[in-house]
């Protein structure tokens, strides 16, 4: 038995059964770790890993003496995108600015991570500030794809995404601003999941644009993707804009469902064989009994301008706290805005620069109106059209980006071609919408595709239900 | 194309010192990526309900008392650690005036 190929069920059952332990699957997934060539980790944190590892075997033995249950992800090794705060480790943001940074805290994700027991492996490669498309832009080189090593992993959680392909770790979590899970996701060909805006806790997750960032796993499967989900979801009071769910019992099956297939999506500059490879899950759907309903969210064509003016905004104002003064790199100066204007000079990336200058230039005077004003505008105008969508059918079917993963360095130099990468993902996002990425297909060339499925607010169940029904005929 | 100067007195607002090189490609970026932006004035608009609908927050009070939270010393002692100059239980700032 290869241990880490295990999903977390048969994991969990391997530990009860005492078939191996948690310190045993660590080592294996560490060994796995050191042999890569792939760039999906910054840092591996073997130290804090082995030492939860022999905690969490503890805790199962003393479960079995007790006569009681442990959790589900007690023992089970996992991996932490770099942006997300784990207590006395190094968090980089993929940035070199923040390249010495040791998080002071744990997040609220990586508390509740804890408490259940899982195992911490270290922490994954990610666009700096998660600003990127395929983890070109961290300051700590990029990600491999492990379907071919000459493209990319995508982005920003693209080590997230490759590590759990690869094998190098059971499960990950990452966040997603524009697409940052679902799309690496896709190119990976593993489940993503970002949850509804406000469903898990961002609290010590490296702010991007607070009105969009949102942490969630990177699975083997579905399966695995809803046990993750369930242990770190919930409202908590650090986090003013996360909600407690509402418990609900419903079981949903594909042919009760009407699924809508947005044309928008399927319009020029889609992949055929990415077309292709969709429509098949469709028909599969509508095999399944689901009624199929084509329809029209026109405004998804102002989606991505909209996003790249309210994205770099809230960025201008997040990433002014990396002064030189709090934390990360400081350049020595003569007054205190020599040292504002040096250590963020040197210490933020070309992407960070670019989306800062984007952000301040729309917010400036004289041009707040044209530009940020107009894309909230746009922002209610593309909430509404989802609102309505929903009102005709439950969930969305589309592609996650419209080609597989790309040759590194083929958009590197090209920012406008990179924002386009992310044409599928963003819609959604402006409306909070929860989606998730479903592997649906390869290529004829061997590379991932990865299905859309759109749900409304909080219907995380929903997805996670007739995904899960997918999966057994993809 | 957006100017040098613009960009400069962009830069000068960000807090970013930025290279004669990087001023350029900043030129050429900018001005791609604004001319993009044109197309929104074709988008009809809604009025923003503002963010708290755009967050669908299910009418749940995001504001909490103004009150403060203790935290452990330890914390207090980390978030200090991390500053790049400090003295004691402070963190050093170069005057401001």
């Amino acid at each position: 038995m290869e241990l880490t190929n295990l999903t977390i069920k048969p994991a969990h059952e391997g530990l009860k059964n005492k078939e191996f332990t948690s310190v045993d699957l660590t080592k294996a997934y560490l060994e796995k770790i050191r042999k890569s060539d792939l760039n999906s980790f910054i840092s591996v944190t073997e130290n804090l890993a082995l030492a939860q590892a022999i905690r969490a075997d503890a805790r199962i033995a003393l479960s079995e003496v007790e006569g009681h249950d442990f959790p589900e992800l007690c023992g089970i090794p996992c991996s932490i995108k770099d942006a997300i705060l784990v207590e006395g480790e190094k968090c980089t943001a993929g940035s070199k600015i923040l390249e010495n940074y040791i998080a002071p805290y744990d997040a609220t994700v990586i508390k509740k991570l804890k408490e259940q027991g899982a195992v911490i492996l270290g922490k994954t490669n990610t666009d700096e500030f998660t600003m990127g498309s395929s983890t070109e832009n961290s300051a700590f080189g990029v990600t491999k794809n492990p379907h071919d090593k000459t493209r990319v992993a995508g982005g920003s959680s693209g080590g997230s995404a490759a590590c759990v392909a690869a094998n190098e770790a059971c499960f990950s979590l990452g966040s997603d601003t524009g697409g940052s899970i679902r799309q690496p996701a896709s190119f990976c060909g593993v489940v993503g999941l970002c949850p509804t805006y406000g469903a898990v806790s961002r609290y010590g997750l490296i702010a991007h644009a607070s009105s969009l960032d949102q942490i969630g796993p990177f699975t083997k499967n579905v399966e695995d993707a809803r046990i993750v989900f369930d242990a770190i979801s919930g409202r908590d009071s650090l986090d003013a804009t996360s909600v407690e769910p509402e418990i609900r019992n419903s079981k949903f099956e594909i042919r009760n469902l009407r699924i809508g297939v947005p044309k928008e999506y399927f319009s020029k500059g889609v992949d055929p064989e990415v077309e292709k490879i969709i429509r098949n899950v469709i028909k599969k759907a509508k095999d399944a009994g689901a009624e199929i309903v084509e329809i029209s969210l026109p405004s998804s064509e102002y989606a991505l301008a909209c996003y790249f003016v309210i994205d770099p905004s809230e960025i201008s104002a997040n990433l002014a706290r990396f002064d030189g003064i709090k934390y990360g790199l400081s350049e020595p100066a003569e007054n205190l805005l020599d040292v504002y204007l040096k250590s963020r000079g040197r210490g933020f990336g070309s992407e960070a620069k670019r989306r800062i200058m984007l952000g301040t230039y729309c917010l400036s005077s004289g041009y707040y109106d044209a530009y940020y004003k107009k894309a909230q505008e746009v922002r209610e105008l593309i909430r509404q059209e989802f609102a309505e969508a929903f009102k005709k059918v439950d969930l969305l079917f589309c592609p996650v980006s419209p080609f597989p993963a790309f040759k590194i360095g083929e958009k590197a130099d090209d920012p406008m071609a990179m924002y386009l990468a992310d044409i599928y993902t963003i819609p959604m996002k402006l409306a909070g919408l929860p989606g998730l990425s479903l592997p649906a297909g390869k290529t004829n060339e061997g590379l991932p595709v990865g299905l859309q499925i759109i749900g409304n607010h909080f219907e995380e169940n929903k997805i996670l239900d007739i995904a899960q029904e997918l999966e057994k005929v993809l | 194309m957006i100017s040098e100067e613009e960009v400069g007195h962009i830069a000068k607002l960000a807090r970013l010192e930025l290279t004669d090189k990087e001023i350029e490609k900043m030129q050429k970026d900018l001005s791609i990526i604004l001319n993009y932006f044109n197309l929104l004035q074709k988008a009809s608009g809604k009025k923003s309900a503002g963010l708290h609908k755009t967050v669908q927050s299910r009418g749940l009070n995001g504001l909490r008392k103004d009150e403060v939270i203790p935290q452990k010393k330890e914390t207090a002692q980390k978030i200090i650690a991390a500053s790049p100059n400090k003295k004691d239980d402070y963190i050093k700032v170069k005057s401001i005036l």
